[in-house]
């Protein structure tokens, strides 16, 4: 009969060295969690947080894939041991999906653990119902947003009832939709199940006060703090923010950028534009945009709404369906003013285009020869080369890092180099597929400043971004796709359904909607919230955000420590 | 490529002698999803290649062989990444079938196809015990599955070859098994080792042998 | 034979006349191209029409080469009809119950199968970036090479993370396992069997009784 119930993890003076590496990846960890307990994992990048939950649900593999010292137990025995005791929810939502039917991927896990087959389809309408998830059971998995894709897994996971739940960044990936979904979700499965919680993220407003406590872990080696979330972050915070980690209290110290002048020249224009992904499907029709020169222009909208395909349309690398995407007279190619109509060659030093996933640009095999890649094809001689390769290596922090493969770069070095090898040919124009998606707080500063410093310099960019702040800091001209009214309701938020408890008691004066910023008397639809992951201006609170429920929710400039919460009724 | 070992860390060995030659979970899901992204290539390949075979065959009768050795590049990557026993059989036979399902001219003789390839390539693997990984090893075993199409092209198939002269097929076995150890054999060998040196194939012996430290 | 017999399945299998027509359709144009090999390069026999180097078109291989076409549309078809609508979960589910291979190299290879869609995301996303990067131009083959790499690398780290997820849900552990679809043996099953064992012996007979019947090689 396995074990039920929150299950306790010790660590006694535990690491980890992957076979093959010199370092290991993780040494002298000791801790020990107790039931119940909710824990946030938190260190700088590399200090070998995923190693440590990897450890945790026994999925490090045998003595010829690494060496352990210590140990680390779950419930007094290993984990490989004792499978389904244990379940981890990873960062990518695609890789978290095993079969192609909603039902059937969440019965997986209680399959392989050799539940009676009658118990099944109540095991799964149980998990499904403990995240909220409110689909039908034959609904492809194909289909789901990457929010829904997040929750399933944690249906999966869920239907095993295991005794911890480990979260490897499940929100890293997501949009500002899914990640409140996911957020509530696991909430309200912990508050049901009372499983012991171990959470890695960096964005943590997210979690601080679903948190008992905070584990960060060193990079050389043991545990930095351990303690109660607002200890660990008023000692260690500056440490921890340079790491990388959004601390609650720590703002952004970049300016914002002025809104773009009315009557700037525009860069790019369009007039009754329908855009298509693959030639046939319209996704959007009838856009009239321009895009002005020297300043920055953001694309947002819900999911699904055409932003990466606009983006991709305006950058001259999808074919207008209807209408035509016209370009300042400068810039010009043998073909006309269409930069669909341009050549690969006439589109390098005009329109620079960054793509979401920086792997999909990399050719070469060293982080030097990527540089280099678009100044060779223009003919540029190799002096030059080597003048412009080491001037960006400085400039965006690679040069460690000259030699190496790009795809063994981290998520943010991944970024800077895509973004460098857009900047080697210094076009006039750069559009950015949601540059902030999965960074962390130092890899969002250094992006918002190279852009705003390209901006100063007269560059034009055109994002794509969910992020409201980036909007704020790089001057706001945005083109909307899909304003309008609120988004449907999620099915956590279907009648009838049972709201995830409140955390905190509910506060005794409402929240006044008072001073509304400069920044956000742009007209914004209602029920526009994003779940950003930057700390608030210094402003005061305007409006209630994602965290309590107040009624006037048209602001994502999501104001959330812990001193707002107390005041804040509506809950 | 460096090796990590060096003479002052006390790293051990990677021990390829002890390793076991049972199947992980992550060596089947790897075979899988390697064969599905080289079914991927070869469907793409399918115009290029058949154009380039029938090109050639008509002008020169048994060098359209030479087109064919990426076809056979899915046994010699599947047995390099995971190197275990029917890891080459397994990677073609998928990559064969997914190529087959997005659509192609050849029907389920794709996927018949497929398994003598595999098996030819695997043939070569277990030949050497599933211990050496080599570059001679891995064109031998492009080779091998280039005989096995030969053989299997020989009996089966709306044209089987045995109705052709003994020129053409002579030249034919001779241009296959030529670009079988090309195009498959090297071709596929440099790209396993590219793959390591991205760091994805960390959880294999193909990765681990060679990393590069910076 | 074949060919009219498999066009009578068409209703049984669930799939629209348009639809496989559609499908059809590369095979329809490729058929011909592949008659050619035969129409070239088959033994000789009969009035020979023309002969250059080692090519030669006479009777016989023009005979050849018509089977050929034919033939390549008879096995293309069934393909079509069997695999048009197969639910690869319930072939997986069959393919480790009713035939006893083993579980964990079925639903492996069935999870790791689903990625197609995501390579070909990935595929169109790539062709898009290196025009981007100013190498769109030429060098198609080139291109080919470097995208095929990239996808490699995208096939193995996804499969690592996918076999890293199915492990943590217990996937491979030896426990025994129990399946919730349950995949049992119809008295269809045999009736389908019995019907294309009939499709295969009909048009066998319909060739021999034509005189037209070749074993492989004879």
């Amino acid at each position: 009969m396995p074990a039920t119930g929150p299950a306790r993890i010790t660590a006694t003076g535990w690491g980890w060295r992957y076979a093959g590496r010199r370092a290991p990846a993780i040494r002298d960890v000791s801790f020990t969690i107790e039931p119940g307990e909710r824990v946030l994992l938190l260190g700088a990048s590399g200090a070998g947080k995923s190693t440590l939950l990897a450890g945790m649900a026994g999925l490090l593999g045998g003595a010829d894939e690494g060496d352990e010292t210590g140990s680390l137990l779950v419930d007094g025995a290993r984990a490989e041991a004792q499978r389904g005791r244990v379940g981890l929810v990873l960062q990518d939502p695609d890789s978290g999906v095993v079969l192609s039917k909603v039902g059937d991927d969440v019965a997986f896990g209680c399959e392989n653990l050799g539940v009676p087959a009658a118990e099944i389809p109540a095991r799964v309408a149980e998990a499904l119902e403990a995240v909220g998830l409110a689909v039908p059971l034959a609904r492809p998995t194909k289909a789901l947003s990457g929010g829904q894709k997040q929750r399933l897994a944690l249906a999966g996971v869920l239907a095993m009832r295991p005794g911890v739940l480990l979260l490897d960044e499940p929100t890293a990936n997501l949009d500002p939709d899914g990640v409140r979904e996911v957020r509530a979700s696991i909430e309200h499965a912990v508050a049901e199940t009372g499983a012991t919680l171990v959470v890695i993220e960096h964005r943590t407003a997210v979690w601080a006060d679903l948190m008992d406590r905070v584990l960060v872990v060193g990079s050389d080696g043991g545990l930095l703090a351990d303690g109660p979330p607002t200890e660990v972050f008023a000692r260690h915070g500056a440490a921890l923010a340079a790491a990388g980690v959004w601390v609650p209290g720590r703002a952004v110290e970049l300016p914002a950028l002025p809104a773009a002048p009315a009557d700037a020249v525009p860069a790019l224009a369009a007039s009754n534009l329908s855009i298509s992904r693959d030639g046939r499907t319209v996704v959007r029709a009838g856009l009239d945009l321009t895009v002005p020169r020297g300043a920055a222009t953001a694309i947002t909208g819900p999911n699904g709404a055409g932003k990466s395909t606009l983006a991709l349309t305006l950058a001259g690398l999808l074919p207008e369906a209807v209408g035509e995407v016209v370009a300042a007279v400068e810039l010009a190619g043998r073909a006309g003013r269409r930069p669909s109509r341009w050549t690969s060659r006439e589109l390098l030093t005009r329109i620079g285009t960054v793509f979401q996933e920086p792997e999909h640009q990399f050719l070469a095999s060293t982080v030097r020869d990527e540089l280099a890649i678009g100044p060779r094809s223009r003919g540029v001689d190799a002096a030059a080369i080597d003048a412009i390769v080491g001037e960006l290596l400085e400039r965006l922090h690679l040069a460690p890092l000259a030699g190496a493969n790009p795809f063994t770069l981290s998520g943010g070095q991944k970024r800077r180099l895509s973004v460098a090898t857009v900047l080697a040919d210094a076009p006039p124009i750069i559009v950015l597929d949601e540059p902030t998606f999965g960074q962390d707080r130092r890899g969002w500063i250094e992006l918002v400043q190279l852009l705003q410093s390209e901006i100063a310099a007269g560059t034009t960019v055109v994002a794509v971004t969910h992020d409201e702040d980036v909007l704020h800091h790089l001057g706001g001209h945005r083109i909307d796709l899909g304003a309008g009214p609120s988004l449907p309701a999620t099915p956590l938020d279907a009648p009838g359904r049972v709201r995830p408890r409140p955390v905190r008691p509910v506060g005794a004066r409402s929240c006044r909607p008072s001073a509304r910023g400069p920044a956000l008397r742009t007209s914004r639809p209602r029920g526009r919230r994003g779940w950003t992951a930057s700390t608030p201006s210094p402003r005061s609170c305007s409006h209630c955000c994602c965290r309590c429920r107040c009624s006037r929710r048209s602001t994502s400039r999501a104001p959330w420590w812990p001193s707002h919460f107390s005041s804040c009724a509506s809950r | 490529m460096h090796t990590s070992t060096s003479a002052s860390t006390p790293v051990a060995a990677p021990s390829t002698s002890t390793s076991s030659l049972r199947w992980r979970v992550v060596d089947i899901v790897v075979a899988a999803v390697l064969g599905v992204a080289i079914g991927l290539v070869f469907w793409a390949w399918n115009t290029v290649g058949y154009a380039w075979f029938t090109a050639m065959d008509g002008l020169t009768p048994g060098l359209g062989g030479l087109a064919v050795g990426i076809w056979l590049i899915g046994g010699v990557i599947g047995g390099l990444v995971i190197r275990k026993p029917g890891a080459a059989l397994l990677v073609e036979v998928i990559a064969a079938i997914v190529s087959m399902l997005i659509g192609n001219v050849w029907g389920v003789s794709t996927l018949l196809s497929g398994l003598v390839q595999g098996l030819g390539a695997e043939l070569i693997f277990a030949l050497f015990l599933y211990r050496r990984f080599t570059l001679p090893v891995a064109m031998l075993a492009g080779a091998g599955a280039a005989a096995g199409a030969w053989v299997f092209e020989l009996f089966y198939g709306s044209s089987p070859n045995i109705l052709k002269t003994l020129e053409f097929n002579t030249i034919y076995l001779v241009s296959l098994i030529v670009s079988g150890a090309l195009l498959a054999g090297v071709v596929g060998w440099l790209a396993v080792r590219a793959l390591a040196a991205t760091g994805a194939l960390n959880r294999f012996a193909a990765g681990r042998e060679a990393r590069r430290e910076v | 034979m074949a060919i009219a017999l498999q066009l009578l399945c068409i209703p049984l299998t669930g799939l629209g006349a348009l639809t496989v027509l559609k499908r059809m359709l590369p095979i329809l144009v490729f058929a011909p191209i592949a008659g050619v090999s035969m129409l070239l390069y088959a033994e000789p026999g009969g009035t020979v029409y023309w002969s250059f180097w080692y090519a030669t078109i006479s009777d016989d291989s023009i005979a050849l080469a018509v089977a050929v076409c034919v033939r390549v549309l008879a096995l293309a078809l069934p393909t079509i009809l069997l695999f048009g609508r197969t639910d690869p979960t319930e072939l997986a589910d069959a393919l480790a119950q009713v035939a006893k291979l083993p579980s964990r190299f079925v639903l492996g290879v069935l999870a790791g199968t689903r990625t197609l869609g995501l390579f070909l995301d990935d595929w169109r996303s790539m062709g898009l970036a290196r025009r981007a990067r100013g190498v769109g131009d030429s060098g198609a083959i080139r291109r080919f090479f470097s995208m095929a790499f990239v996808l490699l690398v995208f096939a193995v780290r996804r499969g690592t993370k996918l076999a890293m997820a199915m492990e943590a849900r217990g996937f491979g552990s030896g426990i025994p396992r129990t399946w919730s679809r349950p995949s049992r043996l119809h008295p269809r099953d045999l009736v389908a069997l019995l019907g294309a064992a009939a499709i295969m012996a009909l048009a066998i007979a319909a060739a021999v009784a034509a005189g037209t019947f070749r074993f492989v090689w004879s």
